[in-house]
């Protein structure tokens, strides 16, 4: 067995099972943050592939590849999007950097 | 989220199996059924399987090597349907349906009649010898022009169509544009089709008409009335593809579980009646493609075609049927909902 199986993403309301109550109202405001609304469906799979590549999960990656397909955008911005995730993954690490300094500072003459 | 149990597909079958799949046991579940209505509004006649190009998706499996073409007497009896029955639209498709020797026979007949004719055309034939005027041929003839073009890049378009289909369909598109096609002001429609590139739903219609509209105006000068989003059909090439790639359990469970029942309405095969190159007769192009033609207990061919003993009567289905009612809906004009 592999930790993450493909086959997983189509049982995911098998969550549901011990708790179906609190499943219910995770699938309830899940369902409705996808809808149009001041942000199209479209630009909402985006900030979802974005996300799911900051997060770095396979399922997510894989679903919200289809969304945004599914929603008209093209390769070309879907990888805009993952350049934004990564950047801010990337520049969050580096402006830890000062931390660092900072942690440096305090004990250098 | 629910899960759908897939059965192990039979690799020898040109269609998914209905075990697991039945559309009809779908619409009961949903209280409702397939039936015609009052009456046919569209003949669509499938002139051919001869194309120029043979894209990855095509249901029909057309190609340069397809050696089955309408002959002239069949045209002559879909003429004669015409005349006889009245139908307001003829829907001319293959193929490349313009690679059928009688084809402008065709138009030029149904025209003289006052049918509405409607050509499923793939740009590209236009560069075939002998295929240059098209666009004055269609403009003479107010020819209504359905096109495919997948997508606005050409990554994409040649990825499904070929390569080169790409820079050859936006060449076309700006011929059709130069006779009065698709521009403001025109009465002649110039319509594209969108198919996904892939194994995946099309978006929403409106959302991805802004995008072509605004994309191809603005790369290529080029300008369009509607574009129709069509979802692929699991049957066939596609379905080959599907198999080769994968894809296949995958995508007929997108295709369930996308279901709508308010999509069922306005599926095409309600109102059109489908003929295939030798006369004979089917609820859709697709229904023709596999070989499942109308009910037995209705008249088989186009030179017996009588639209009174259609209406009401069942409609012909299998689990390809899913692809038309998934989502927004699909059919030959398009999404059922518009949205």
């Amino acid at each position: 067995m592999s930790y993450y199986e493909e086959d997983d993403l189509p049982r995911f309301s098998e969550m549901g099972k011990h708790r179906p109550d609190l499943f219910e109202k995770f699938m309830a405001w899940y369902g409705a943050c996808q809808e149009d609304g001041a942000l199209s469906r479209r630009e909402k799979a985006l900030i979802g592939l974005a996300v799911a590549h900051a997060l770095q999960c396979p399922y997510c990656i894989d679903a919200y590849s289809q969304s945004c397909l599914e929603s008209g955008s093209n390769m070309e911005q879907m990888t805009e999007a993952i350049h934004m995730a990564s950047a801010l993954r990337g520049g969050a690490s580096l402006i830890h950097g000062l931390q660092a300094h900072h942690s440096v500072d305090k004990v250098s003459m | 989220m629910t899960t759908v149990n897939l059965p192990v597909i039979d690799s020898r079958l040109q269609v998914a199996p209905r075990a697991h799949l039945d559309f009809n046991e779908k619409l009961a579940a949903h209280g409702t059924e397939l039936r015609r209505a009052a009456g046919v509004e569209t003949l669509q006649v499938n002139v051919g399987k001869l194309c120029n190009q043979a894209c990855q998706h095509c249901h029909v499996d057309a190609s340069p090597t397809r050696t089955e073409i309408m002959t002239g007497e069949v045209i002559e009896q879909v003429v004669a349907a015409l005349r006889r029955l009245r139908i307001p639209t003829l829907d001319i498709t293959g193929g490349a349906p313009e690679l059928n020797p009688s084809f402008r026979h065709l138009v030029t007949e149904a025209r003289a009649l006052g049918t509405h004719v409607l050509v499923r055309h793939n740009l590209t034939v236009m560069f075939e010898p002998g295929q240059e005027d098209l666009p004055e041929f269609f403009r003479a003839h107010a020819v209504e022009v359905v096109c495919s073009l997948p997508y606005f890049l050409e990554q994409q378009t040649d990825a499904q169509r070929g390569r080169g289909v790409f820079d050859k369909s936006i060449e076309a598109l700006r011929r059709l544009n130069r006779v009065g096609y698709g521009i403001v002001g025109s009465d002649l429609v110039l319509n594209l089709v969108y198919n996904p590139v892939g194994a995946f739903l099309p978006p929403a219609q409106s959302s991805i008409e802004s995008d072509f509209k605004r994309e191809l105006l603005a790369r290529y000068g080029v300008t369009f009335n509607r574009l129709y989003t069509i979802t692929n059909m699991p049957i066939k090439r596609f379905l080959d593809y599907l198999r080769r790639t994968n894809n296949e359990e995958r995508y007929m469970r997108k295709l369930v579980e996308a279901f709508n029942p308010h999509a069922v309405e306005g599926v095409m095969c309600r109102t059109l009646v489908s003929v295939d190159w030798t006369g004979r007769l089917y609820d859709c192009d697709f229904n023709q493609m596999i070989e499942l033609g109308v009910a037995p207990e209705l008249p088989q061919t186009i030179d017996q075609f009588d639209p009174a003993p259609f209406a009401a009567r069942r409609i012909m289905t299998g689990a390809h049927c899913f692809g038309c009612t998934a989502g927004a809906g699909s059919s030959c004009g398009g999404a059922v909902i518009r949205g």
